[in-house]
């Protein structure tokens, strides 16, 4: 059977107006999978999710999420279809953290209150948080920070969900845990994951497969299963960055 | 190097944006405004109040001692030059027409440009540093009408409340002065009231409204144009108070035009 195409990229230029960051990127991500944007700092990653949740449109190419293209017309329906947890959580500071669970549950839907209420108490649970609802996100941890804005990017259950450098800034203890719950979240919501890091433990252990981007040459230079770039990539800096951490 | 002509042209273009941007951010604050009106469940309460007290309230006792001094300096330095003419008691018209009409909501303004200005830049460009204005992009909501029509508001209404206590404090300034000269305090009290008309008092409150409104909008937009660099929040705070004294100077010198015109 098919995979279903969720995200399209077709001789993508990703960057900004005046800098072209990676050149003519190809590569699509399938339905239910979790997949890995990969790299040194500064390979443009990030850059390349901010054009896949339309934040910045692509240099040129074609660029399709959820079979749509990002444009005045289609944004509405392409936020509905993704979530997005950023790098730092991007929780508002005035809210708690249930607050934060619950806006884009109140302002795209027409449930009532306590219906609101109830649904963000559940993703809080789901990703074990219930007891930091009333809390706001200054008096939380870091890590529990991250946890609330996956609660917050599955609020209105996305087709896809994107997490900008989810490990950044955790112990190893919490980023494990954190991988456990991307991995639980996949098994039981069926969603699709485009995730940026390049923590190596996090990737072999989530990944389905990976993208990975080069500075130096401005181009996408590998594409493949975490294990098998790895292995059998002949490239001198996908060896390189493989063999720094272990499988 | 750079030819003249690019040099020229890059910096009319960069203008031409510019403006471009600034009609897109009132349009879009006009149609988030527009929104509340007919979705008043869809207005920040909470914000506003948070953001209303830090203006008003928090704001009280500076702008009232800025008034009270305003009205001392102006006391002392005008009865100087009317004293050589035995007409002191005229020193209180001259301050109540001078704080009503004008320094009343110029100095007001001054201050809330300073305070709440700069703090709604830093706020908002704080969150658009941390990324949360890239989160409510995602999650389809506008920016702007989830940030600016609560601080707009806020800044609107406490601009009046200000300029009344300042008034009312540079007032009660100008009568210690006088009654140290030797005016009576209901010689003071009758030539304020002779020489100031209702007109008079609604317009330097209409008048602190419209600056409030500038104050708000400045502020806000300095804080949404943030870069993501380290200094951006500082630019951004420091642009909104620069940018808010030139767009007050700006609306009383249009304001005194216009009154110039009608005859009032």
């Amino acid at each position: 059977m098919e995979k279903q195409t969720m995200i399209q990229l077709q001789n993508v230029d990703a960057g900004y107006p005046g800098a072209v960051i990676l050149e003519n990127i190809s590569f699509n991500v399938f339905k239910g999978e979790i997949f890995i944007l990969l790299g040194g700092s500064g390979c443009g990653k990030s850059t390349v999710m901010k054009h896949m949740i339309g934040l910045n449109p692509v240099l040129s190419g074609n660029l399709r999420v959820a079979g749509l293209e990002w444009d005045f017309d289609t944004r509405t329906e392409l936020c509905r279809k993704i979530g997005v947890m950023f790098q730092s959580g991007a929780l508002f500071g005035s809210m708690t953290c249930l607050e934060n669970v619950m806006l884009p549950i109140r302002e795209f839907t027409s449930s009532k209150k306590r219906a609101c209420c109830e649904r963000a108490m559940q993703l809080l649970r789901d990703v074990e948080l219930e007891d930091a609802a009333d809390k706001m996100p200054s008096e939380i941890s870091g890590g529990m920070r991250k946890r609330v804005a996956i609660a917050r990017a599955m609020a209105l259950d996305p087709e896809i969900v994107f997490l900008d450098e989810p490990s950044a800034g955790l112990d190893p203890i919490t980023s494990a845990a954190l991988d456990d719950l991307i991995l639980k979240l996949r098994a039981e919501k069926g969603m699709t994951f485009v995730i940026v890091t390049h923590e190596l433990d996090s990737i072999f252990k989530i990944a389905d497969r990976c993208a990975m981007f080069d500075k130096s040459r401005r181009a996408m230079i590998a594409l493949g299963r975490p294990q098998e770039l790895k292995h059998k990539s002949e490239d001198a800096f996908v060896k390189r960055f493989f063999n720094r951490g272990s499988e | 190097m750079i030819s003249p002509f690019s040099f020229v042209g890059s910096k009319v273009a960069g203008a031409c944006r510019s403006c471009a941007d600034v009609c897109a951010y009132i349009g879009e604050s006009v149609c988030a405004f527009g929104g509340i009106l007919f979705h008043p469940s869809r207005f920040r309460a909470g914000d506003f109040f948070l953001a209303f007290q830090r203006a008003a309230f928090d704001g009280l006792v500076i702008t009232s001692g800025i008034g009270l001094l305003l009205g001392l300096i102006l006391a002392f330095e005008s009865a100087a030059a009317l004293r050589m003419f035995g007409a002191e008691v005229y020193v209180s018209d001259l301050l109540a027409i001078g704080l009503f009409r004008e320094l009343g909501p110029l100095v007001t303004a001054i201050v809330l440009a300073g305070r709440s200005g700069s703090a709604f830049a830093a706020e908002i460009g704080t969150m658009k540093v941390d990324e949360e204005l890239d989160a409510l992009t995602t999650m389809g909501l506008s920016p702007v009408r989830f940030l600016v029509p609560p601080r707009v508001a806020a800044a609107v209404l406490a601009m009046p409340i200000l300029t009344v206590f300042a008034e009312l404090a540079g007032l009660a300034g100008g009568a210690g002065v006088l009654s140290l000269m030797g005016v009576p305090f209901e010689v003071f009290v009758e030539h304020v009231t002779d020489s100031t008309g209702l007109f008079a008092v609604v317009f330097g409150l209409v008048k602190g409204a419209l600056f409030g409104l500038a104050i708000g909008m400045v502020g806000c937009y300095a804080g949404m144009r943030a870069k993501s660099t380290a200094d951006a929040v500082g630019v951004a705070a420091t642009s909104a108070v620069v940018s808010g004294i030139v767009s007050i100077a700006l609306i009383d010198g249009l304001l005194a035009v216009l009154c110039y015109i009608c005859g009032v």
